[in-house]
């Protein structure tokens, strides 16, 4: 069995699919791109396509990733073409930036990813307010979040999960730019807009606009992505093994 | 309604919007509402719209709508035939839209946005036509709130020129009266080829200015297959109706239905659409026939859709693996009425088997294809051909014996014995399936409570079936109360009341917990009240829907919204009488709302049907035995398009066999003359 890492976008009126929904397009783009899929075993098989951390209903992103495990032995689309192949099968909104194959091994998305940077456009609000907010909240010592896990309340810190925040004009309002860290637990990112006490986010939090532009992994302790784009050949499981 | 003027915060730089495009406006809206993907259009398979006809008076544009949520309608087939088929025509524009969720539709009024259509996201009101699907009763007054949501005034009688056609086909029109207030035509039968002709007359009234409503309908009315209901004055002598007669002249007496008479020459949709997000029957879909002709008598859709006409078995093949391929879909159902009835069948099956195998291998198909039937016969032959499509997953298996005894059943003729059931069970547990779900129907003329307790009595003994073969094998039973139909034989019967329904699954639920390993399920008998009222009702419920629809009584058809309350209480008010629109017996010689109107059914063949059914007396499938002249074939010179004329291998339902099976029952004859049919 071999693996593959698929990067791809998640731009513009697609940014209102759900996880779930990205995830079906996604295994049935794959069949009709003529991948030899594994499938699971049992009662029930499924597509053995991997995913990373999952972006909420609404928010774009310019690097999603998923893993797909395929049958050795049978004829596939090359690797060079397997983008736009896979492309033409999509909604308009998620391209396929980049297909890489990653050796046996490899930790997985779900556990390789480290932090995700961020970026908010909030409509109408002056940057200067919000920096200033943002400097309140980097200045905290403890950022305390009440979070209800299993019926009950749970405390969390999110202070050593957050990285530093950028603030500054856009087109379409002040773009809010911050890490967010994945462990032990995801910061969501509406986690992050309600602890800034910015009186410009009091309103409508619905309002903002939310991107991803990338997610994090650390490779012999230097940060980088799963796939990066400057270096389509990057054969990460090599490295990292 | 009129739309008030737009207050909806623009955003922060100028978007641009394709020409007629609300999506600037709704975008903002959809970060609040549930499920936004429903409104984002761009399914696999949906095609960017041309506007660009410079026919004079072109484009003519129609919007296909599903008075119900998206989920519900997008898998809708009926409007993915017709949007492509007007596609296809040189100066025709098809878009969709859907019922949007409550809090949608809260954020589209208060934000002075209207109904959109999901691919160019155009407001619903610059269309010429609205085209609705009517499949449920529960969702008249959805068709009424839409029309309001697109800016369009409810009541025909209101709109200008200038409005869309509000247009409706599917089951629910062979009684249209009850809407015939609020649409300006119906479409009765099969729609492949009037959508073109109704194109055809609109398209010539929009070249000469589109000036007078009245002049489009009157040329519409003279379309086969399409009624108007304006062009028909209903006289009412107390609660009875006197006569219904044409108001304009030259419009037909009698509207007649459409029937496509092969349905290899429409091998639609050919680009099903593939969701984005996920929906009910969620699958590929290949008609394999129209019609059926077991002749189940509480069955409008058996009677209305007649003759049964298959789709060839090579076409089907085509269809199902290009339809694969098109999609990435990894599951396709064979639809029809009764699939295992496809004279093909077997051969098709194989085949599809085959394709199953060699699935990956081949370069067509990667991975496994699951092939569902969803209608399934009851007997042996039919778990016979799931097991050999359903290789992977086997969780349940659905029959519809309909109801608890073979008395009850000869009423109906749904001709199937207990041990075509048991049987089927049978082969279903040693095959591996866990569960089987059997659905009934309960509130059925003559029924006593001997017949509904049997309902409990043949769970039972399928679970000692199958016991046999599994430790802890389950049924499910679904129970639904039964509502009259139009077209049907039942037309003439009183439904049961609420409280007799209400008293029948009690009796049934108390019956079921004895029986180990079975679970009930029933359906809301209110809410079988206000389909009855529906179902039959005539010109005078229009007030009604409009009053329920105004108290805010939308989504009827979902268990959390439906309020029967809100329907009782608009008859009163518009002094209906409940009894007598629901309850009450209608007698022969009784003006029926839809006396106008024919699925091309004798009436005198109805008539006897039913007096058959009081007698116990089962009518064989015509498709294998003599013709029976019920009119559907006779009345417009089309037939039964089947491949084989022998029954398919281990049939019994319907075949003759077991008809005079009951012991002391009457012998079977067929009604009618035995006259075989002639080419």
């Amino acid at each position: 069995m071999s693996r593959l890492r698929v990067r791809y976008t998640k731009h513009g009126r697609i940014r209102f699919l759900s996880h779930r929904d990205v995830a079906r397009c996604l295994e049935r783009a794959v069949r009709r791109a003529g991948l030899p899929v594994a499938y699971s075993q049992g009662f029930s098989p499924r597509a053995r396509l991997h995913f990373g951390l999952a972006l909420s209903t609404g928010f774009e992103s310019d690097a999603e990733y998923f893993d797909v495990d395929l049958v050795d032995g049978r004829s596939a689309p090359g690797l060079d073409t397997l983008p736009s192949v896979l492309g033409s099968a999509l909604p308009e909104g998620i391209d396929v930036e980049a297909v890489v194959p990653i050796a046996p091994g490899t930790p997985s998305l779900q556990d390789a990813v480290v932090s995700c940077t961020w970026r908010f456009t909030v409509p109408g609000a002056a940057p200067g307010a919000l920096a200033e907010a943002a400097a309140r909240l980097t200045a905290r010592e403890s950022i305390p979040l009440t979070l209800v896990r299993k019926g009950k309340q749970v405390r969390e810190d999110l202070r050593p999960l957050l990285g530093g925040i950028v603030a500054e004009p856009g087109a379409m309002g002040t773009e809010l730019t911050v890490d967010l860290g994945t462990k032990p637990r995801s910061v969501r990112p509406v986690e992050f807009l309600s602890a800034l006490d910015a009186p410009e986010l009091t309103g409508d939090v619905a309002d903002v606009r939310v991107l991803r532009t990338h997610q994090w992994i650390n490779v012999d302790g230097r940060r980088c992505e799963p796939i990066s784009l400057g270096a389509p050949s990057t054969r990460i499981g090599e490295r990292a093994s | 309604m009129t739309v008030p003027s737009a207050d909806v915060r623009r955003p922060e730089t100028v978007r641009t919007d394709p020409p007629g495009s609300l999506w600037s406006r709704l975008e903002p809206l959809l970060a609040r509402v549930e499920k936004p993907a429903r409104y984002i259009g761009g399914e696999d398979g949906a095609v960017r719209p041309d506007w660009s006809s410079r026919a004079p008076g072109g484009p003519v544009s129609w919007l296909f709508t599903y008075p119900d949520t998206y989920e519900i309608g997008l898998p809708n087939q009926g409007l993915q035939i017709l949007a492509e088929i007007v596609r296809e025509h040189p100066h025709g524009v098809a878009e969709r839209a859907y019922a949007p969720w409550i809090d949608l539709e809260a954020e589209l009024r208060a934000h002075g946005v209207p109904l959109f259509s999901v691919e160019s996201h155009r407001p619903a009101g610059s269309f010429d036509l609205i085209g609705f699907n009517l499949s449920a009763e529960l969702t008249y007054t959805n068709l009424v709130n839409l029309v309001d949501l697109a800016g369009v005034p409810v009541r025909a009688a209101e709109r200008a020129p200038h409005h869309p056609l509000v247009c409706i086909g599917g089951h629910c029109t062979y009684n249209p009266e009850p809407v015939a207030d609020f649409v300006d035509l119906v479409v009765l039968g099969d729609g492949e080829e009037v959508v073109s002709e109704i194109t055809d007359v609109v398209l010539e009234w929009k070249a000469a200015g589109r000036r007078d409503r009245r002049e489009v309908l009157e040329a519409l009315a003279a379309v086969p297959g399409v009624y108007v209901p304006a062009a028909y004055e209903v006289s009412y002598d107390g609660p009875r109706i006197r006569a219904i007669e044409p108001r304009w002249p030259g419009v037909p007496e009698v509207v007649e239905k459409r029937t496509i008479a092969d349905l290899g020459e429409w091998p639609y949709p050919k680009s099903q659409l593939v969701p984005l997000t996920e929906v009910v029957h969620d699958r590929l879909n290949v008609e394999v026939f129209r019609g059926c002709t077991r002749g189940c008598r509480f069955c409008q859709a058996g009677m209305i859709t007649r003759p049964v006409r298959e789709r060839p078995a090579e076409q089907v093949r085509t269809m199902v693996a290009e339809g694969l391929r098109r999609t990435g879909y990894d599951e396709v159902a064979l639809t029809s009425l009764s699939t295992a009835d496809f004279s093909n069948i077997s051969e098709l099956v194989g085949r599809l088997a085959g394709t199953q195998e060699s699935g990956g291998g081949s370069g067509d198909l990667c991975g496994p294809v699951s092939v569902s039937l969803p209608s399934l016969r009851v007997d042996a032959f039919g778990v016979g051909i799931a097991a050999e499509l359903q290789k992977g997953r086997r969780s349940g298996l659905t029959f519809a014996p309909e109801a608890g005894t073979w008395r009850m059943r000869q009423v109906i003729n749904k001709l199937i014995s207990d041990e075509d059931l048991y049987g089927a069970v049978e082969s279903a547990y040693s095959q591996g399936w866990r569960r089987v779900k059997l659905y009934f129907l309960t509130g059925l003329p003559t029924e006593t409570d001997q017949d509904t307790l049997g309902i409990a009595d043949l769970a039972a003994n399928c679970i000692e079936v199958g016991r046999r073969h599994q430790r802890s094998p389950g049924v499910t039973v679904s129970v639904g109360g039964f509502v009259p139909k139009p077209f049907t034989p039942f037309q003439w019967f009183g439904q049961n009341t609420v409280g007799e329904l209400g008293r029948k699954i009690g009796l049934l639920r108390d019956a079921f917990r004895n029986v180990r390993g079975a679970q009930m399920k029933w359906h809301d008998p209110a809410a079988t009240l206000a389909e009855g009222l529906l179902s039959r009702g005539d010109r005078r419920l229009g007030p009604v829907i409009e009053t329920v629809w105004r108290r805010g009584g939308t989504f009827q058809e979902w268990s959390e919204h439906f309020d029967l309350d809100l329907w009782t209480g608009a008859m009163a008010e518009h002094g209906l009488s409940v009894d007598d629109y629901v309850y009450r017996h209608r007698t022969e010689d009784e003006v029926l709302p839809w006396s106008h109107l024919s699925a091309g059914l004798h009436q005198d063949f109805l008539w006897q049907d039913w007096q058959d059914a009081l007698a116990e007396v089962g009518l064989p499938d015509c498709r294998w035995t003599p013709c029976y002249d019920c009119g559907a074939c006779t009345g417009y010179g089309i037939e039964h398009v089947v491949a084989s004329a022998t029954p398919p291998a281990g049939g019994s339902q319907g075949t003759g066999q077991g008809l005079s099976w009951t012991p002391g029952g009457p012998a079977a004859v067929p009604v009618g003359a035995p006259t075989r049919r002639t080419t």
